[in-house]
């Protein structure tokens, strides 16, 4: 495993990387989500630097695997790491939320190659890869489809209508990735703090239920999370769910844990704050 | 005059489904556990392995189906029309109508008569909800061979359709001559005095409201629009300038249907009296088929009545206007 070590530490780098320019993007668009984002760039950095079969300058690539960002509100998260992985220049993270641009508030396939599914509505895209998995068991085709959603969508009644169909065409080729960053906008009120969606053991007591293959990972230790994902995608049977142990605002001190940043805004000041301390560490310590 | 009566237009949808998959493997058909009303079942029996049954889950069906297409499938939901457009708009409108996607909804059980099951089941504004999404193109037959081309129609264009389906037997009312079109209304009869437009299998009852009329010396012009969306502007121009007087009668709401999109068309290209036949604003109950016909006005007699009362009143608001019944 030492052999992967270097590499790893560059996917590091690059999840860093992305969660610099996903603060930027915020604070440049003054709109967005940028807590959900930041509970997930090390899980989206490792499925398209290392999980994923695609290919960036062939987006409807046919036998790619799918991805589709079913916690639609994240993109920011989605468009850096495409951005990053080539799929478009990093200078069109500029015009995120901005009129015409290809980069919406929530994912729009029709609007930009290399989207597998529009989402935005909670738990639909969850739906849609059921789908997409389904016709690929039909069609014989070997590619898997990777989905992500939040602890929070998971309250959404379709993503239980879901696991159940899913459970029952035993989609062994479907992966969901759940985001358990434990806060979603504001959350169950309890003596002047908010409840996760769900307590520790609970989502994983309840995909176990329906009967999917269940696994368990943090979702900041990329390496881990990159063995966890090879392992989901090759379990047999039955479908896969990878319930990601994350915080939401990853990296960002004063984000942290903080459900008020599910999307605020971050001011001149916070943003610098949040640049610095996203800063690679070797850069930093060469410009000290 | 009397029609033939042919099959309902729930077994035309199973039937000719189940020709079309013979020829086209893409095609799948999804069901939520109602396939024996809505007809699919056929479908079942023919192409065990694309029959995709998703248990009672209209919501992630709409979605499923979604995914299925991205993959090239030509995804087929089959529901009643509450469910399907009802339960599951969230999904049809982020999944398959935004992006344009492949798939036909088939929501059976539209309208007044579906089986004495009441207010739930009853649903009066599928017309109306699924043409406000853009993309989509509604559609609604009237009769069996007019349901056989529809569904050829549909299913061999690209882009998401809704196809409006009925439960009960219906009368033939086109040949063997005719010849569907998507986006094309349809004159089945010509008059002078007043022009009934009207949509589905509602449009043999105002034909045979007419033939009343014309029996009390009223001369009806009927135009029959299946495809509310596109919606054919020129047929209803057309229709509007033969007689200066519209009756749009519809088993729907009056709120948005046939007859929203008539009025949208009407008042801005050849604004004429606009008279809106159907449910009042009102939710349903169960009955048998006659006396839901009857106590909602829907039924060929109630139509002849209030169309026949609405033409009095408004010759008597127009003093030059010839006499009316006395042809």
């Amino acid at each position: 495993m030492s052999g992967n070590e270097p590499a790893i530490a560059d996917l590091d780098a690059t999840a860093r990387l992305a969660r610099r320019e996903i603060v930027k993007a915020i604070a440049h668009a003054k709109g967005g989500h940028v807590g959900g984002p930041l509970s997930a760039t090390d899980i989206l950095t490792a499925l398209y630097f290392r999980v994923l079969n695609i290919r960036p300058e062939q987006p409807d690539w046919p036998d790619r695997d799918r991805f589709i960002l079913s916690k639609g509100h994240s993109s920011i998260a989605l468009y850096v790491v495409m951005a990053l992985r080539g799929y478009f220049p990093l200078a069109e993270l500029s015009t995120f939320d901005a009129i015409d641009s290809r980069l919406q508030g929530h994912p729009d396939m029709t609007r930009l190659p290399g989207l597998d599914m529009s989402s935005g509505s909670l738990g639909l895209g969850f739906a849609a890869g059921i789908g997409i998995a389904l016709g690929a068991r039909l069609a014989r085709r070997s590619f898997t489809t990777f989905v992500m959603v939040g602890d929070g969508e998971c309250n959404e009644g379709i993503i239980w209508e879901g696991a159940h169909i899913a459970q029952r065409y035993a989609l062994d080729n479907l992966v969901v990735v759940v985001d358990h960053n434990r806060l979603q906008q504001t959350g169950w009120r309890a003596d002047g703090t908010r409840l996760p969606p769900y307590a520790d053991g609970e989502l994983a007591a309840r995909w176990a239920a329906f009967g999917w293959a269940v696994s368990e990972v943090n979702g900041h230790d990329m390496a881990a999370v990159i063995r966890a994902l090879q392992d989901a995608r090759t379990t047999a049977g039955r479908p896969a769910v990878l319930i990601a142990d994350t915080t939401k605002g990853k990296g960002v001190s004063y984000m942290e844990g903080d459900y008020r940043w599910h999307s605020r805004i971050p001011t001149d000041d916070e943003l610098a704050t949040a640049l610095a301390e996203l800063a690679d560490p070797d850069v930093a310590a060469v410009e000290a | 005059m009397t029609l033939r009566t042919g099959k309902a237009l729930r077994v035309v949808f199973g039937e000719t489904m189940t020709e079309l998959a013979e020829d086209d493997p893409r095609i799948v058909m999804l069901d939520a556990d109602v396939a024996v009303s809505t007809g699919a079942a056929a479908f079942e029996t023919a192409h065990p392995d694309r029959f995709l049954q998703m248990g009672i889950t209209e919501q992630a069906m709409l979605g499923v189906a979604a995914g299925l297409a991205t993959v090239g499938f030509i995804p087929v939901v089959s529901s009643f029309s509450c469910f399907a457009v009802g339960r599951a708009f969230d999904s049809i409108r982020v999944l398959i109508a935004q992006p344009g996607l492949n798939v036909k909804i088939a929501g059976g059980y539209a309208g007044l008569l579906t089986g004495m099951t009441g207010k739930t089941h009853q649903m009066f504004d599928d017309i109306a909800i699924m043409r406000t999404l853009p993309n989509v193109s509604v559609i609604a037959p009237a009769d069996e061979p007019e349901t056989v081309q529809a569904i050829q129609a549909m299913v061999a264009a690209d882009g998401p359709f809704y196809l409006q389906l009925t439960r009960e037997k219906s009368p033939v009312l086109f040949g063997p001559d005719y010849r569907f079109e998507i986006g094309r209304a349809v004159r089945v009869r010509d008059g002078s005095d007043v022009s009934l437009i009207s949509t589905g299998v509602q449009t043999v009852r105002v034909y045979e409201a007419a033939e009343l009329l014309a029996s009390r010396g009223i001369e009806a012009t009927v135009l029959h629009v299946p495809t509310i969306k596109p919606i054919d502007e020129q047929a209803i121009v057309e229709a509007a300038q033969a007689t200066g007087l519209v009756v749009v009668a519809e088993e729907q709401s009056v709120l948005g249907g046939l007859g929203g999109a008539v009025a949208e068309v009407l008042s801005s290209r050849y604004p004429v009296p606009v008279r809106r036949l159907g449910i009042q604003d009102v939710y349903g109950e169960s009955g048998t088929n006659e006396a839901l016909l009857d106590k909602y006005r829907l039924s060929a007699a109630a139509v002849a009545e209030d169309v026949e009362a609405w033409l009095r009143q408004q010759l008597a608001s127009r003093p030059l206007a010839a006499g009316l019944g006395k042809g």
